[in-house]
């Protein structure tokens, strides 16, 4: 590893710590609560709505990251773009449970439930089990241009759950909250995106991002060690 | 813990303990990788030198 490349990484790394420090102080001190909600368990628990746009601003460029790299790596066949594919889903799925749980764990004082098989609920619990399969796939196969092959295939259509679960909430009946791009009237526990609220989900998207890129980069600097690891034992065999 | 900060206090340990937790399993990988490769290239060595 170039030393030149570690100072950038230790530079996205500060980046990252700072921006996220902004992004919790704004959510959990800064901004107000949100003025429609009436009880003191759902104005407090709304805060959870920055933190849940955060991950899933992770989990939406994790997959499509890979999506990219997937094309790529078909393309040109350069190992580079099969390490970024892997390190983008592991990183998608750690970011995607996080919405799952905040998700979760926001509707019990909204919808006076944990779960419900909502299209929203539904199609984002469909895109984590598919990207948990990604996972198995690679690890069930044993010759690695094969597995970087089908794993490339099998990134480039999974990624069409994404958009998918995105429109989930324009298309289907759902109460969902829509936050970007239009309204839910039928949603319950939304709220009026005021400039206070918007600032802070927006420094909550972009520190996300950040944290994104700066764990892309020690993930694939992993992926390029064990491989490193596997030239020195062809050399010694 | 008072009940309006418990959903949002549980909210933010699980998300936080989950990166935490991939940051920290990732550290220790690369570290467990590392230490193969300053093994692998010191056998390496002393096999070209006999």
């Amino acid at each position: 590893m170039t030393r030149e490349r570690d100072l950038w990484m230790l530079g996205l790394d500060i980046i990252a710590a700072i921006a996220m420090f902004i992004a919790l102080y704004m959510a959990l001190v800064w901004v107000p609560d949100a003025a429609n909600l009436t009880t003191p368990v759902e104005r407090a628990a709304q805060h959870i709505f920055y933190l849940h746009m955060g991950v899933n601003v992770g989990a939406g460029l994790g997959f499509l990251v890979t999506f990219i790299a997937s094309i790529a790596y078909l393309l040109s066949r350069r190992r580079i773009w099969d390490m970024i594919a892997v390190s983008s889903v592991e990183l998608g799925v750690i970011f995607a449970t996080a919405v799952l749980a905040t998700g979760s764990i926001w509707a019990r004082p909204t919808w006076n439930t944990w779960w419900t098989w909502d299209p929203r609920l539904t199609t984002a619990a469909i895109v984590w089990l598919l990207y948990i399969a990604y996972l198995m796939l690679r690890g069930a196969l044993e010759d690695s241009a094969q597995r970087a092959r089908f794993a490339a295939v099998y990134g480039i259509f999974a990624f069409f759950s994404v958009p998918l679960t995105f429109m989930s909430i324009r298309w289907w009946r759902t109460i969902h909250p829509v936050v970007l791009g239009g309204s839910n009237p039928e949603a319950q526990g939304g709220f009026a995106l005021g400039p206070s609220i918007r600032l802070t989900m927006f420094v909550s998207m972009v520190a996300f991002a950040i944290l994104y890129a700066a764990l892309l980069g020690h993930r694939v600097r992993l992926e390029q060690t064990a491989e490193a690891i596997e030239r020195l034992k062809e050399q010694l065999a | 813990m008072e009940e309006s900060v418990e959903y949002l206090a549980g909210a933010f340990a699980v998300a936080w303990l989950l990166v935490f937790g991939y940051v920290l399993m990732m550290a220790r990988r690369q570290r467990r990788l590392e230490q193969d490769i300053a093994l692998l290239r010191e056998t390496l060595q002393n096999r070209q030198q006999d």
